[in-house]
């Protein structure tokens, strides 16, 4: 029983390292589509940020500097999102896709200029980082069985961005569902004339949506660099940002089943790590590679509408326009 | 008319001042100039009615009143103080609420979510929620609008969605009320209750400006009426000192003959005929109820009925673009059924031809040049192509001859069709479906958005086609249209035909009643027995 | 206050405006070369020098534009029909191994002029494949073709590296790439066809594929507007309305305009497989695909402004080359800088200028209607 669990709780914890970018970026996009602005781009942005972050820590030493500058930069990539879809009425998907491949572009030529280490950001010394936060009392319980490894490495032990992506699911949940701010999001997800009818700016209102996402995305390429890694690498966000609008749609663009869809891949990832190389029965060897895409596979298994039914909020993807 | 609207007028007229006064409003969209120099002063406490055609410009000027446009120039006056209104929010801070044709309703929210929206109160919805709920209740007892305000929006009836708007309104506080077509979408006996609900607010000094199209709500319910006409005012009246004739005749421009000159019907043998149709939708619902029906060769079929009671998807049953649960459909010697599917493409050449209702959506691709769009539904025909590639020059001089024949203009084959004025477009369209003399024509919404001089042209046409011996079906929301074309009605309620009156003996009243299905005799075995015999 | 819609003349329409969305995107590059410290104008010499200044450079110009080509037509096909492929990348990186398997299991057997035709059909025939699971899951799942071409990607490339590091791998190699393709195989290199000719031209990748890319753009022009299938994708394009109305199979279509998508993607793999590399590698598409969208957009989808724009792209990938040999402080990825500002200003802010053209329109239409209202305002 305790050999299992002490195999069980690094896996976990690993998940919920994994998971963080996965939330914070998935409750971005969420705020994001359900105020009816489709976000593909949110890989970009978490790329630059964590290049961001990365650049400003080694220059100043400050992960708080750093992570505000990734902020700033992520939220200015959502308003250039905003300014394209919103303001001039243009094509969402597109938008997206050109802040991706400028995100790729600009962080390895601004990298090469600036430090000249093939694209790499220096290495980070611990305290221009997110470190692990040590729980109080996590060494006395440390060897007590079952209860001190969850405590100590399950429940503690993590960086402070671990915890904010955490707490950030709830509050999500209530703005969403209790505030009045939430109940117009949603309501210009859906029908934006009803909102602009209603007295309330729709422009305004998908601005804020798409500052939020741009805020959570931020945090999360921060936690790229800075948290989970000591530096930034060339295309260091990998495909996580995709990761994390599949398992946005996986939960069908609420907060909660999303949660729990970041989890899922998140362990998916965490497993594949410590199945490489591993034999399983009579399967042979599990290919890495099959276990990376499975968030992938599952999406697309999802969308087509084999497992429940995922519909994006109505007026999503389409630009708001009043007059003929 | 009540009397304490009458007693409102006086009072307006006398002391307050105009509740809505506009001045000189000018709009244009492009080229279109929507709004030419209209003035118009609603008395507080009023029913004012505004009519006139589709297109004459009556929208887009409540759309000004409400903020949704920018005027180009002219001013605004509330109570009597000019404002300036550039957004809704300015609009309902003065005091002014719309109810849109088209509901501004979230389907996935409650009855009471939507109500809140933009006016929450505070930035917490609870108790907000609480306050509203009982502002509800102290509505539904002053005006008796009863809704059930936990209900999902989405899963409400028409009438009951509209009653939402209405509450929407109110609850922010508006005096003037502005009702853009209430009428499109409820049966006769649904309006007669808005009406009164109308009157329950009047008396109570709610100011209330009804745009519709239709003579007999202005003459129902409205104290003065202002009559527009291409964009400007043409006629201001008191309701009780005018008549139909009289502002139908202003609304057109002319003295217009509400009966056309018509051949008695001949029919032939039956070209179509269809034999317990169903319909569902995606989501399980019927919307084609066991209909049967059978259409001769020379003679108008009328469909009547308030939108959304199953025409639309009728029509597509017909013209094969959808697939009946069950029932089949004969046409040319062939069955059609869910074994035996057709489609579009495959009901042309068994010799159906289709105007459908939306142009927009339907009959044309608004990118397209007017040449392709001349060839919709008859792209693969060989006249068209040469071995695998389009003979562009053939679809050229086909459309130049239709718009010669048909008068389309401007003559030019290779304008996108977008750029044609929506009586062109349709006379195009027109154009396409009969050049091939069909043997059935379905028809639906001939008229909708065309303006007069086509409406009269499409109108010979049809009776053209009747009498050279083509089985039409007409479906049209316009009881007017129908009754004036059709030599046999068929009324559609939910999916099912619940009344069939020879073209010869069909009244409004009957008509309207049979609409409601409140004919006491109505049921769909007349039909049914006509279709079988 | 809002503009009125002004309708302009074509030559702003489609010619001035996107040219201006073009030199936005330039202008904005150029400010970045100058803030890592280069002078644009030096930047523009070099690139210049670097795309058309020597015999091979025109070769390499001309070899990279064939890549754009291919993805960008796919990108702008499936636009007419109302779609966004963005699998574009994933279409080619499957049809190379269309091309490997065809190549791999039959260079022994035929000779190149029977190999090199099953090998172009393999390449068109795996990526159309690729792109039709999308397709047939957005015809009959109603599942959004976006999405799903995004994952097929990610799925594609997962795929290539467990075949490649597990299955197709040369024995006896370390790095993940299968034996090379015999000598009949390969395509022809364009500089000894002229040679052969009796014309002389520098030594480049450039092979006949460039032939096949141009032939594709005319077909597909022909295909649009000048057959009945053309007219039905594009009518579903559109307003699928009109096409189920005029008897057009929506879900037909769908398959049909991806199909043809993904193909044209794949044979993108004939030109750097066969043509170029002639074995099958990792990461061969170098991100191809995801430039035909801006090569597309850039090109207003149509054949011949893609072939326009894949040759500008052509250029900036080759002189961006020569860019980061130059200056020490550009790298290769500022072409994917331009890249992606070229998406930004032709595609997403694509109607940002217009409005600035319809007030000089207008002004300069009538000078004096617009002083006139200007002193009526003031």
């Amino acid at each position: 029983m305790d050999e299992f669990f002490a195999g069980l709780v690094p896996v976990l914890a690993a998940t919920l390292r994994v998971a963080t970018p996965l939330i914070l970026c998935a409750m971005g996009g969420l705020f994001s589509e359900r105020a009816g602005i489709f976000d593909i781009g949110l890989e970009g942005k978490m790329l630059s940020a964590a290049f961001v972050a990365a650049a400003m820590a080694a220059v100043t030493g400050s992960a708080w500097l750093a992570l505000a500058a990734a902020i700033g930069i992520s939220v200015l990539l959502g308003l250039l999102h905003g300014l394209a879809c919103i303001t001039y009425r243009g094509n969402q998907i597109v938008s997206g896709v050109a802040i991706n491949i400028l995100a790729s572009g600009l962080t390895i030529v601004f990298g090469m200029a600036w430090f000249r280490r093939g694209g790499q950001t220096p290495s980070l010394p611990p305290e221009a980082r997110f470190m692990p936060l040590q729980w109080p009392g996590a060494d006395m319980v440390r060897d007590l069985p079952v209860i001190g490894p969850v405590y100590a490495e399950l429940i503690g032990g993590h960086n402070l961005l671990v915890y904010v992506a955490l707490l950030l699911v709830p509050l999500a949940h209530w703005v969403l569902g209790s505030t009045r701010f939430g109940l117009r999001l949603r309501a210009v997800g859906e029908v934006p004339l009803a909102v602009d009818t209603a007295g309330i700016s729709v422009a305004w209102l998908r601005y804020r949506a798409v500052i939020i996402c741009g805020l959570l995305a931020g945090i999360a390429g921060a936690y790229l660099s800075i948290a989970q890694n000591a530096a930034f690498s060339r295309d260091m966000s990998a495909g996580q940002g995709f990761i994390a609008l599949a398992a946005m749609i996986f939960g069908k663009w609420r907060p909660l089943p999303a949660f729990g869809a970041c989890l899922m891949f998140g362990l998916l990832d965490a497993v594949a790590i410590r199945l490489q190389g591993v034999r399983l029965g009579s399967f042979g060897e599990v290919p890495v590679q099959a276990i990376q895409v499975l968030p992938y596979l599952l999406t697309v298994i999802l969308l087509a509408g084999f497992v429940g039914r995922a519909v994006a909020p109505k007026a999503g993807g389409i630009p708001y326009v009043k007059e003929h | 008319m009540s009397g304490a609207a009458v007693q409102a007028t006086i009072q307006g007229e006398h002391q307050a001042p105009p509740a809505i006064e506009l001045r000189d409003i000018h709009k244009s969209f492009g080229l279109v100039h929507a709004n030419r120099g209209v003035s118009l002063s609603v008395p507080a406490g009023s029913i004012t009615g505004i009519i006139g055609e589709n297109g004459a410009g009556k929208s887009t000027l409540m759309s000004i009143l409400y903020g949704l446009y920018e005027a180009d120039s002219g001013e605004i006056r509330v109570d009597g103080k000019r404002v300036a209104i550039h957004a809704p929010r300015d609009a309902i801070a003065a005091g002014i609420g719309m109810v849109h044709q088209h509901f501004m309703l979230v389907d996935s929210f409650t009855v009471l979510e939507n109500i809140l929206l933009g006016s929450e109160g505070g930035p917490l919805l609870r108790r907000s929620m609480a306050g509203a709920r009982r502002e509800l209740e102290r509505l539904e007892r002053e005006y008796g609008l009863r809704v059930n305000p936990d209900a999902l929006v989405g899963d409400l009836p028409v009438g009951e969605q509209q009653r939402v708007e209405i509450l929407k309104v109110l609850y922010r506080g508006a005096r003037i009320l502005v009702l853009d077509e209430p009428t499109g979408v409820l049966t006769p006996q649904e309006t007669d209750q808005l009406f009164r609900i109308l009157s329950a607010l009047s008396e109570r000094g709610v100011t209330v400006i009804l745009i519709t199209h239709k003579l007999r709500e202005i003459m129902a319910i409205t104290d003065n009426v202002y009559v527009m006409r291409q964009g400007q005012i043409v006629a201001h009246r008191q309701t009780a000192a005018t008549g139909r004739e009289e502002l139908a005749e202003l609304m057109v421009g002319r003295k217009i003959r509400l009966g056309l000159d018509k051949s008695s019907c001949q029919p032939g043998d039956a070209v179509l005929q269809a034999e317990h149709l169903f319909f569902r939708d995606a989501r399980g619902v019927t919307l084609v109820d066991d209909v049967s029906l059978a259409i001769h060769a020379g003679e108008i079929v009328g469909i009547a009925g308030v939108s959304g009671n199953g025409q639309s998807e009728l029509l597509e049953l017909l013209a094969g673009m959808r697939l009946p649960a069950s029932g089949s459909i004969r046409l040319a010697g062939r069955q059609i059924d869910r074994d035996h599917p057709v489609d579009p493409a495959e009901m042309r050449r068994l010799g159906l031809a289709h105007v459908p209702e939306d142009r927009h959506r339907y009959g044309m691709v608004a990118q397209f040049e007017a040449n392709e769009t001349a060839i919709l539904g008859y792209h693969r025909e060989a006249r068209f192509n040469q071995g695998v590639l389009l003979n562009r020059k053939a679809m050229v001089s086909h459309c130049s001859e239709l718009m010669e024949q048909y008068d389309v203009r401007p003559r030019h084959a290779a304008l996108d069709s977008r750029n044609f004025s929506g009586g062109n477009q349709q006379k195009l369209i027109l154009a396409r479906e009969i050049e091939c003399s069909p043997k059935v024509l379905l028809v639906g919404q001939p008229t909708r958005g065309v303006d007069i001089g086509a409406i009269e042209f499409i109108h010979r046409e049809l009776l053209r086609m009747r009498d050279a011996g083509c089985g039409i079906l007409l479906v049209s929301v316009e009881l007017d249209e129908v009754m004036a074309l059709a030599d046999r009605i068929l009324v559609m309620f939910g999916g099912r035909i619940v009344g069939e009156v020879a073209g010869t003996e069909a009244d409004e009243r009957r008509l309207g009643l049979m609409m409601a299905n409140a004919w006491p005799t109505a049921n769909g075995d007349v039909a049914m027995n006509r279709a079988a015999s | 206050m809002k503009a009125p819609r002004q309708p302009l003349p074509a030559w702003i329409d489609v010619g001035l405006i996107p040219l201006a969305n073009v030199m936005l995107a330039f202008l904005v590059a150029g400010l970045i070369v100058l803030a890592v410290g280069v002078n644009p104008l030096d930047a523009v010499h070099v690139m210049l020098i670097g795309a058309f200044g020597y015999p091979e450079a025109i070769g390499y110009t001309l070899y990279y534009a064939t890549n754009f080509i291919f993805t960008g037509l796919a990108v702008a096909l499936a636009f007419h029909a109302g779609l966004f492929n963005i699998g574009g990348e994933g279409q080619a990186y499957i049809g190379g191994l269309g091309v490997g398997l065809v190549v791999l299991a039959l260079d022994g057997l035929l000779p190149g002029i029977f190999l090199i035709p099953l090998a172009i059909l393999g390449a068109a025939g795996f990526g159309a494949v690729w792109a039709l699971i999308p397709a047939w899951l957005q015809a009959y799942r109603g599942s959004h073709i976006v999405i799903t071409t995004i994952m097929f990607n990610f799925i594609a490339a997962a795929l290539m590296v467990y075949l490649m590091v597990n299955v197709l791998i040369a024995p006896g190699v370390m790095s993940p790439e299968s034996r090379e393709f015999a000598a009949s195989a390969h395509l022809p290199l364009l500089h000894m066809v002229l040679r052969s000719a009796g014309f002389a031209m520098g030594e480049s990748p450039l092979n006949l594929s460039l032939l096949l890319a141009l032939a594709c753009c005319v077909l597909v022009w022909v295909f649009l507007w000048h057959t009945r299938w053309g007219y039905e994708l594009r009518a579903m394009g559109q307003n699928p309305g009109a096409a189920s109305y005029a008897g057009i199979n929506g879900r037909r279509m769908i398959l049909l305009a991806m199909g043809l998508s993904g193909a044209l993607a794949g044979m993108m793999a004939v030109n750097e497989l066969i043509g170029v590399q002639h074995r099958l590698i990792l990461n061969f598409t170098a991100g191809y695909g995801f430039t035909g969208i801006a090569v597309a957009l850039m090109g207003r989808s149509h054949p011949f402004g893609v072939v326009l724009a894949s040759l500008l792209f052509g250029v900036l990938q080759q002189g961006g080359a020569e860019l980061a040999f130059e200056f020490p402080t550009i790298t290769r990825e500022m072409v994917v800088v331009i890249q992606g500002l070229v998406i930004l200003f032709s595609g997403a802010l694509a109607y940002m200028t217009r409005p600035w053209f319809e007030s000089l329109f207008v002004l300069l239409r009538r000078p004096s209607a617009a002083a006139a209202a200007g002193t009526e305002r003031a």
